[in-house]
């Protein structure tokens, strides 16, 4: 019973985010600027006087602000993210062109980096202090100090351009949907993970490390050893579990943002997903396409929370019960 | 043949800082069926005594020998000490809190344990077994606290927990790292009553690590007073309590608040104890020491009998006859003391002294 309460009031918590979120996007695309320029805002660059008044008309702006309000939630409420006048579509086509791209990117790239960092976190926790352990700080130190442009831009020269020279046209930048050809999906894929993955397995390799050797110097791990189990259980059943707590946490918040978009891996690939649309859309100034963004990024916060929350729950039954 | 002969145990760390002697030389035994205690202020070795014991001492370097029922635990490989630990050996610890896995339930943990050690029960056999344990140790509705988890469980309970864990396989010893100081007074007699209950029903043999001379006074039959990671005295509890002969377990005895003179003043030892990593010359206790002489500050005193039937032996340069609390035996000491100091022990002798008392340490 305490689980579904718990869940309720998680929920219900997430909605007032996402309300607080879309009101105050609306303040500053609406209500913050001077009236003439709101129009222009929305409409994007170089927008034509007919453009203009199109945007007037279809939003009601010279209506009360509250009116304009009333009718911008109506929309979010039926999952209307609004036109992208300077591109001429709707913003709910423009995020499922990009978001194939952005979702491939974040799923491979969280798997290779919870092997890699849970694997040598843990590695280096068990051998503290080890030859091992030494040589994979000093490689945490290194993948947490390279900026993603740069991995990025290192891997395309080492690997893309050498294996293209060489004849083998597997690696490819831009992105190739999945449902078009999977092999031609991995090989556009393949290098964003690792530039992805490279930073992020840095951080959690600190993170786990750190977690597990915390919980190694419990009491109930010097229990667990007590009562004659094999150290391997000590390890996974016992240490482990533990230490995973912080590992889901941060797990969450990192998916969460990158789904609104991975900007640079997106821009360094060419892979056109939301953060790319993102970098294009403030460009244009295309506000209308902003806002969407600003509504999505929101949301997919709110749902990486809300599934850690769930996670926390189930890992850990002290947040249960209250 | 005793059920734990430990000869010359000895467990030093490598540190940083130098290495840390935690236990030097400490010979005793367990018999089958009886209660030994381990009295000493913190650091003086007791627990790691114990844990080193069952290899719970990651880090530490360990010598001399502890034959268990036959095996020599110190340096068993890990297998054969795995078999050992909670079905021949069992622990409960000081803290049952921290001790006990937060995200398990704790009959999973009970069960954890039995199917360890014998994978022929079925998980449903192991928890009608924790069942009935959680029951014996006076939880009430143990059929659903089984599936409780630590945090529901008061700390009385909870250490409850931890002593059914420990019977579950019928250990035949069990080692009690200070198993109530953590808990509230009057829980603290219920654990200890219950303790005794189930070790008179199974004939267990009783390891019981302590700071508290009312909890041995309690519980056990044979009492090894440390100090500084050596065995200062070591008699039947009638002795320690009625003929103590090293000053120190003098010092403990006398910093006990009795209940019939509430009003007396306590004698707190005064000084703190010493850093294991440079320990005093001579006697480790001379510092501290009332009695101090001058072979104290150069010579360490062995643990030898002082009593004809070498049952009570104490690691003093005091001699044998200055045994007991009676005045006669005080104006013994005191002609000793005076004939063995002179200059650099009487120095010794005044900071001790002149040390105030706020500074020593009341051990109970």
């Amino acid at each position: 019973m305490g689980m579904v309460r718990f869940l309720v009031r998680r929920i219900l918590s997430g909605i007032v985010v996402l309300w607080v979120v879309a009101t105050l996007s609306f303040m500053l695309f609406f209500v913050a600027v001077p009236e003439g320029v709101v129009a222009r805002n929305l409409a994007g660059r170089a927008a034509t006087p007919a453009v203009l008044a199109q945007v007037m008309q279809n939003l009601g702006l010279n209506r009360p602000w509250y009116v304009q309000y009333g009718h911008y939630m109506d929309g979010l409420l039926h999952g209307n993210l609004g036109y992208s006048y300077y591109t001429q579509q709707p913003v709910i086509d423009i995020i499922k062109l990009g978001f194939p791209a952005t979702l491939s990117v974040v799923v491979g790239g969280v798997i290779l980096w919870l092997v890699v960092g849970l694997g040598v976190g843990i590695l280096s926790a068990t051998r503290a202090r080890s030859l091992f352990d030494r040589v994979a700080t000093v490689g945490v130190l290194a993948g947490v100090s390279a900026p993603v442009f740069v991995v990025g831009e290192i891997l395309i020269v080492v690997v893309y351009v050498q294996l293209n020279n060489a004849g083998i046209h597997f690696i490819q930048t831009g992105y190739t949907p999945i449902s078009q050809s999977f092999t031609g999906w991995l090989g556009t894929m393949i290098l964003p993970w690792v530039t992805l993955a490279t930073v992020q397995a840095a951080i959690y390799t600190r993170l786990s490390r750190g977690s597990l050797l915390d919980t190694l110097g419990e009491d109930y791990i010097r229990t667990a050893r007590a009562k004659g189990l094999s150290e391997r259980r000590v390890l996974y059943r016992h240490a482990v579990r533990s230490a995973l707590t912080p590992v889901v946490s941060q797990l969450g918040i990192d998916v969460g943002a990158l789904l609104g978009g991975v900007i640079v891996v997106e821009q360094v690939f060419g892979l056109q997903g939301i953060g790319q649309e993102t970098v294009q859309a403030i460009t244009n100034g295309d506000g209308q396409l902003v806002l969407g963004f600003i509504i999505l990024a929101a949301l997919f916060v709110v749902l990486a929370n809300l599934v850690v929350d769930i996670a926390y729950a189930l890992l850990d039954p002290r947040v249960r019960i209250h | 043949m005793s059920l734990l002969e430990v000869t010359d145990l000895r467990v030093s760390f490598p540190t940083a800082d130098g290495i840390v002697q935690a236990v030097r030389g400490v010979s005793f035994a367990v018999e089958r069926g009886r209660t030994l205690g381990i009295v000493g202020e913190s650091g003086s070795g007791k627990t790691v005594l114990t844990q080193s014991l069952l290899g719970l001492t990651p880090g530490g370097q360990i010598s001399g020998t502890a034959v268990f029922d036959g095996v020599n635990l110190v340096g068993l490989e890990p297998k054969s000490m795995q078999r050992i630990r909670g079905k021949d050996i069992a622990v409960i610890f000081q803290d049952p809190l921290t001790s006990l896995h937060p995200l398990y339930k704790v009959g999973w943990q009970i069960t954890e344990m039995i199917r360890a050690h014998d994978k022929s029960v079925s998980k449903k056999q192991a928890m009608e077994r924790a069942v009935e344990l959680l029951g014996h140790v006076g939880i009430p509705r143990p059929r659903e606290r089984v599936n409780d988890y630590p945090h529901q469980f008061s700390g009385g309970m909870r250490q409850r927990v931890m002593i059914a864990m420990a019977i579950s396989l019928s250990p035949k010893l069990i080692v009690a790292d200070e198993p109530t100081t953590a808990l509230d007074a009057t829980v603290q007699a219920q654990i200890i009553d219950l303790l005794l209950r189930l070790q008179r029903e199974s004939n267990t043999a009783l390891m019981m690590i302590t700071h508290d001379l009312g909890v041995v006074a309690d519980i056990a039959d044979e009492v090894m007073v440390m100090y500084a990671g050596r065995a200062a005295e070591k008699a039947s509890k009638r002795d320690i309590f009625y003929q103590p002969h090293h000053p120190y377990t003098k010092g403990l005895l006398e910093s006990i608040p009795r209940s019939s003179a509430a009003a007396e003043r306590l004698k707190p030892i005064t000084g703190q104890p010493p850093s294991l990593i440079r320990l005093p010359s001579g006697c480790a206790f001379h510092p501290r020491c009332a009695y101090v002489m001058d072979r104290c500050l150069t010579d360490q005193p062995e643990l030898v009998p002082v009593a004809e039937a070498g049952e009570h032996r104490s690691a003093c340069w005091l001699p044998a006859a200055a045994t007991g609390l009676s005045d006669d035996v005080e104006e013994l000491r005191r002609r000793t003391v005076e004939m063995g100091r002179t200059d650099e022990a009487a120095k010794v002798a005044e900071k001790i002294a002149a040390a105030p008392e706020s500074e020593g340490s009341v051990i109970a």
